[in-house]
């Protein structure tokens, strides 16, 4: 636009504050200090950028803005640029980072140079993701997360961080492997690694199937779907608190980013071919992931689940072919991204206080903590989809928009809320209220002002999106429009859109049974 | 052609034997205490070798009546064949000194060997390949058991000697085989009997020649005296086998394979795609129990062997320049990794080779720890690190003849390497600190090639991209 490149900027301001978090000099002490200092400033300078290019999108302007390029790269090359989607996704990125800084201000006690500077790198890699509009800088982005993710668990995280640390790593990266495959495909069948240039390009039919699987490969995975989301709680449960809120709220995103960018608008046949088997595979998470939630006694755990059946939610919406579905699927992935994150925050802010996640080990903490009781039931209400806050446009918008294509599909994912109620309830009950049986717990103090500064932003913004959604709908109103025409030539067949057939009072027999005959 | 242009195109080997001989004279004559002086000289040789690479050396032709090339290919492998020997000369003295085993010997016999494999790659008739082999294969026995009172060293040296023996004894059945049935030596003259039919001789000739220079490469089922001579030979001289001939036999097994058995290609892809698959799966497999980290390199080095034969089964320029591409960056990261196993001894000065011994290491040299890391992802081929490019390219190669089938099975065997690259990782950054404490880094030499190695697999690599991706087409493009 300007010529100013914002872009980049983002991506070099948490790459110097990580450098200086790391080569700072001084002692341990001092340098502990300076790189909480440093991450906070750099995280919160992004966000200011984050706000700038919120404020600078131009609404119904051109399709992507703020685009830049250079070719230093020789066969791909340094392509950045948004749209709606990705601006929206980048503004949660930045919005979040700060918080989970700050979350981790106390609670990363060894070795906080080196963690501010991996948490920064994560930024950087995640932000790259959404950014990218060459489809091997897209590839580089996306699996390099997966290295500081895998320090941030391995290095600070719980008892079994080995295990769930290898088990994040090399599941995600078998699924990325399979992608990196299908994009040297498709930039050879294509003669370009323009990401732009192939969301227009027409693959054939034949390969578009081998493409979309092995697409669907890494991103049901990263998403994850089941029945490959195990690695989700392990990670969860083993990552600090931070590490939690960037891999629910940033990184699952990922891969519905993934879909929307890769899969729909390039394999638009496939897409429509395989519906069936992303709503057999989000069904079967809506009802399983949920029973399994109603059951933890570790609340991380318990979140993560819920976390899955939310992200079959978005599967749902995206794969509804259209404009509320898809819509949906986003405003799911947005509202999961606040109220997640706000929730795993919550979880920390009494971790924090009494090194449990076990739930037996609270009950009415309303007693002795009002306000995090206030705020815990805020984020549950959230999450349970309250009209009002922020899942339930995302939510109503992505059954409504499956219940279009499939009344089936549509009735399961309903059961997938009334769990949720039932889980998230559960849940709330055992923590804040009843008899307050555990002396410690019931000693707890109630929030400091740090934790209000975290989770207080975070309702306002719960808020905002539940009261106003269109704030957040309208930057992507234009981009879902253009998915949908290339869904539209080869999206499947509503079951739910019986035409009534014309009102003619005598002939009306033979009227029903040729609309049945269609 | 005469001969006074064929010297001009042989410069570079003429440099080195010259300068090795008079070396051996100086070394003879003033004994151990002139290594060091003798060790400059012999890198700046090798700089004056790479230097002359830029003259006719460089791109020159054909010369000796046939049995020399020098081109693009050429060039560019034996670049990479000087500056690893070179490195392998200047990290010798920190390693020998605290035995008290430096010789003088130690870097004319590299040089020897660089003169050995600069033939290798030069090469293009099947005489000229098996002295040029032999050279390189003589001083590497030697130098494998440079060690003479350490008992693990002298095994390596026999081990290297009398398996290195057997294949070349394949190799010459196998050269002798293409004779008998081509009429000539000549690649040109193995490559037309070949155009016009491959019979039975020619196919069992085929075979033993790959089969010989499989084992030159450690592809596997010819890898197996690869841990044992990584794990028997003083750590420089690991970093040297793991480097510099490694190179040259993969040059010289490309230009066989494309310019010797090019109408063959159908017969030699069977066996390439069999190498390649079985020595990543077992490179990778077998690496993961290892308790010894130079063992543990050798079996990363026979994986990485594998990946870089996936870039030589499409038969492409394209797929020949993915090969020179990995070896590139390969070299990188294997001399780094390496350099970093150097940096491990206890406080003795005694080195110290177990996985275990690096537990905690980024708390006690928080430095070592991240290059080690660095080194270690790259190894798995991890974006963002440069490790990941040189995996790209030859995958590329394979897609783009269509092959992605293969692709794909190869492709999923590196998650089984990263298996154990991670396992590295968890042992430095996860686990507590060992008792073991390592002496602080002594040599700014040493730093100061870690640091550029570092540097060079880091993203910045990818900067490179361009200058590397013309630099290796174009020598692949001088095969075909």
């Amino acid at each position: 636009m300007s010529g100013f490149p914002i872009l980049s900027i983002m991506l070099a301001v948490p790459f110097v504050g990580a450098l200086w978090c790391l080569f700072a000099p001084g002692s341990d002490e001092a340098r502990a200090r300076g790189a909480r200092v440093t991450a906070l400033a750099a995280s919160l300078i992004d966000f200011a950028l984050g706000i700038v290019l919120w404020l600078g999108y131009q609404t119904g302007g051109p399709r992507w803005q703020f685009v830049e390029k250079s070719d230093v790269f020789g066969r791909f090359s340094w392509a950045l640029g948004v749209d709606g989607i990705a601006m929206l996704l980048i503004v949660l990125t930045v919005f979040l980072v700060p918080l989970c800084i700050l979350a981790s201000w106390k609670a990363i006690a060894k070795r906080v140079p080196e963690y501010m500077a991996v948490f920064l790198l994560t930024e950087i890699l995640m932000l790259g993701v959404f950014m990218a509009q060459d489809l091997f800088l897209f590839y580089i982005m996306f699996e390099g997360g997966l290295i500081p993710m895998y320090l941030i668990i391995g290095i600070w995280g719980g008892a079994r961080r080995i295990y769930a640390s290898y088990k994040f790593f090399l599941y995600t990266l078998l699924g990325s492997l399979l992608m990196l495959i299908a994009m040297l495909m498709m930039a050879h069948t294509a003669g370009t690694t323009s990401i732009p240039a192939l969301m227009a390009y027409n693959f054939p039919p034949a390969m578009q199937d081998w493409l979309f699987l092995a697409f669907f490969a890494s991103f049901a995975v990263k998403m994850p779907m089941w029945p490959v989301h195990t690695w989700l709680p392990d990670a969860h449960v083993e990552a600090p608190t931070a590490g939690s809120v960037i891999l629910a709220g940033v990184m699952l995103k990922l891969a519905g980013y993934g879909f929307l960018r890769f899969a729909l608008p390039m394999f638009p046949q496939a897409s429509a071919h395989y519906m069936w088997l992303i709503f057999a595979l989000s069904m079967i998470a809506t009802v399983y992931t949920s029973l399994v939630a109603l059951v933890q006694k570790d609340m991380k755990k318990l979140i993560a689940y819920s976390s899955v059946a939310h992200m079959a939610l978005v599967t749902f919406g995206l794969f509804a072919f259209n404009e509320q579905g898809i819509e949906g699927g986003m405003m799911v992935m947005l509202g999961h991204g606040l109220v997640s994150s706000a929730l795993f925050l919550c979880v920390g802010v009494v971790y924090d206080r009494l090194h449990t996640r076990e739930i037996d080990r609270y009950g009415g903490i309303a007693n002795n903590m009002p306000a995090y009781a206030t705020f815990f039931l805020f984020f549950t209400m959230a999450s349970v989809g309250l009209p009002g806050l922020s899942n339930f446009p995302g939510e109503f918008l992505s059954m409504m928009g499956t219940y279009e294509i499939s009344s089936w599909a549509a009735f399961v994912a309903v059961t997938g809320i009334i769990t949720g109620a039932a889980y998230m309830l559960y849940l709330y009950r055992r923590i804040a209220f009843g008899p307050q049986k555990n002396a410690d717990a019931a000693a707890m103090p109630d929030l400091e002002p740090r934790e209000w500064l975290i989770l207080a932003p975070l309702a306002a913004a719960t808020l905002w999106m539940g009261v106003y959604p269109e704030s957040f709908i309208a930057p992507m109103r234009q981009d879902v429009a253009a998915i949908l025409v290339r869904l539209h030539p080869t999206a499947p067949a509503s079951d739910a859109a019986l035409t009534a057939p014309p009102a003619r009072p005598v002939m009306a027999k033979p009227a029903i049974a040729a609309a049945g005959e269609r | 052609m005469g001969y006074t242009a064929s010297f001009a195109l042989s410069l570079p080997e003429i440099i080195l034997s010259f300068g090795a001989i008079a070396l051996m004279l100086a070394a003879a004559w003033a004994g151990d205490k002139a290594s060091k002086a003798i060790s400059v000289i012999a890198v700046a040789l090798l700089a004056g070798a790479a230097a002359s690479l830029l003259g006719p050396s460089g791109s020159g032709g054909v010369g000796y009546d046939g049995l020399y090339v020098a081109d693009g290919f050429s060039a560019f492998s034996k670049l990479l064949i000087y500056v690893s020997a070179a490195i392998a000369i200047i990290i010798a003295p920190g390693f020998f000194d605290r035995e008290g085993e430096m010789r003088a010997e130690f870097p004319v016999l590299i040089l020897l060997s660089a003169v050995g494999m600069g033939m290798m790659v030069s090469a293009i008739d099947l005489l000229s390949l098996y002295v040029g082999l032999e050279l390189q294969s003589l001083a590497a026995y030697v130098l494998a058991s440079f060690l003479r009172r350490d008992g693990r060293s002298a095994e390596a040296g026999l081990k290297y000697f009398v398996l290195g023996a057997l294949a070349s004894g394949i190799l010459l059945y196998g050269i002798s085989l293409l004779y008998g049935f081509s009429g000539g030596t000549s690649f040109h003259a193995v490559a037309v009997a070949m155009h016009a039919g491959v019979g039975t001789g020619l196919l069992f000739g085929l075979v033993f020649v790959l089969a010989g220079l499989a084992f030159k490469i450690a592809a596997v089922p010819f890898h197996m005296w690869t841990p044992d001579v990584y794990e028997g030979s003083p750590t420089p001289v690991t970093a040297f086998f793991a480097s510099a001939p490694k190179v040259a036999a993969m040059g010289l097994l490309v230009r066989v394979a494309i310019e010797a058995m090019g109408p063959a290609g159908d017969e030699w892809r069977q066996i390439m795609i069999f190498c390649a698959l079985a020595s990543t799966i077992l490179g990778a497999v077998a690496a993961i129990g290892q308790t010894n980290i130079k063992r543990l390199m050798a079996y990363s080095s026979i994986n990485n062997v594998g990946f870089a034969l996936f870039g030589l089964v499409p038969g492409t320029a394209y797929g020949a320049s993915g090969v020179l591409t990995y070896m590139t960056v390969y070299i990188a990261m294997t001399l780094g990794s390496l350099l970093c196993i150097l940096q491990m001894r206890d406080a003795e000065g005694n080195p110290v080779e177990t996985i275990a011994s690096l537990s905690g290491l980024s708390r006690t040299r928080p430095g070592l720890a991240a290059a080690f890391a660095v080194f270690m992802f790259s190894l798995a081929g991890i974006p963002p690190l440069f490790g990941f490019w040189p995996k790209f390219m030859v995958f590329d190669a394979l897609v783009d003849v269509g092959m992605w089938p293969l692709a794909m099975i190869g492709i999923a065997t590196s998650v089984i390497g990263a298996f154990y690259y991670l396992k590295i990782v968890k042992t430095i950054y996860f686990d507590e600190p060992s008792d073991v404490r390592f002496v602080p880094l002594r040599s700014t030499t040493e730093g100061v090639l870690i640091l550029i190695a570092a540097l060079f697999v880091s993203p910045l690599g990818y900067f490179t991209v361009p200058l590397l991706g013309k630099a290796t087409l174009d020598a692949a493009t001088a095969l075909f």
